[in-house]
């Protein structure tokens, strides 16, 4: 089984919940658990929030969220066209934030990371960012969770 | 959101409902900063259990406020969580510094 989409929208905060509800529906038929469904909201929500605020500040500029699935295998790339990431290895510490917004908690790709099976980032400056997430569904989950 | 006051202890009780993210944390705090100035409340009582998601947004929210009443001598209390929403406040540290119920 492989199947695949590809969604574009502009970096409205409307849109974070849009794209959760899209990877959710996405990765239903894989019958996934209540927790797996709720990794998967909280990761890609994660991303597409980075790449409406950090990606564009306060400019606008358009945000692609794209699903891949491959047997139980799901990946989720979340690309934006902005600012780009200076320093990697910085942005993904836990509590690490670049954000001057004292509301920030820069625990966004520490709960990435921690959701998925595997989570890459490259970046160039001025160009933009892709976050790549990818994970595992029903891998040896309990049948009646 | 609902937010009530108990004068008794300088209590906001906040009642959350619905998703926690980006979009909709921004208004949750300028309510309650306003709200904390107003009433001289110093103690702040997260209600979860109408919360449906919450991602780091929501964990910057709680910490933006735990900044506002420890400032003031107050403290954090945190209900009605769910186990995903308990997993990211511990992941975060903020179990340390608020009172879970
Ligand atoms: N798409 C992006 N474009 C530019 N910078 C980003 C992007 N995603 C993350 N960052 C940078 O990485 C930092 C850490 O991100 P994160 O862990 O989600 O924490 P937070 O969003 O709370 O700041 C951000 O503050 C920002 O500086
Ligand atoms: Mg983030």
């Amino acid at each position: 089984m492989t199947n695949n989409f590809k969604l574009e929208f502009p970096n409205l905060a409307c849109n974070e919940g849009f794209a959760r509800m899209a990877a959710t529906a996405f990765i239903l038929e894989l019958d996934p658990t209540c927790a797996e469904l709720s990794e998967i909201k909280t990761a890609v929500s994660e991303a597409v929030t980075n790449a409406i605020i950090h990606g564009y500040k306060n400019k606008s500029g358009t945000v692609i969220l794209e699903g891949n699935l491959s047997e139980n295998t799901v990946t989720f790339t979340i690309t934006d066209f902005g600012e780009g990431i200076e320093n990697i290895e910085m942005a993904r510490k836990p509590l690490y934030t670049g954000s001057c917004d004292s509301e920030r908690s820069g625990m966004g790709f520490t709960i990435m990371e921690a959701f998925t099976d595997s989570m890459t980032v490259t970046s160039k400056k001025g160009e933009g960012t892709t976050v790549t997430l990818t994970k595992v569904i029903g891998k040896g989950a309990p049948e009646n969770d | 959101m609902n937010i009530e006051l108990s004068g008794q202890q300088q209590l906001l009780t906040v009642r959350l409902e619905g998703e926690l993210d980006h979009a909709s944390t921004g208004r949750i705090k300028d309510e309650l900063e306003a709200e904390l100035m107003h009433t001289g409340a110093k103690n702040v009582a997260f209600d979860f259990s109408a919360v449906t998601f919450m991602d780091s947004s929501g964990i910057g929210m709680i910490l933006g406020r735990y900044k506002t009443v420890k400032s003031l001598g107050g403290r954090i209390i945190l209900v009605g969580m769910s186990r995903e929403i308990e997993r990211i406040v511990k992941m975060s540290g903020i179990d340390k510094l608020a009172e879970i119920y």
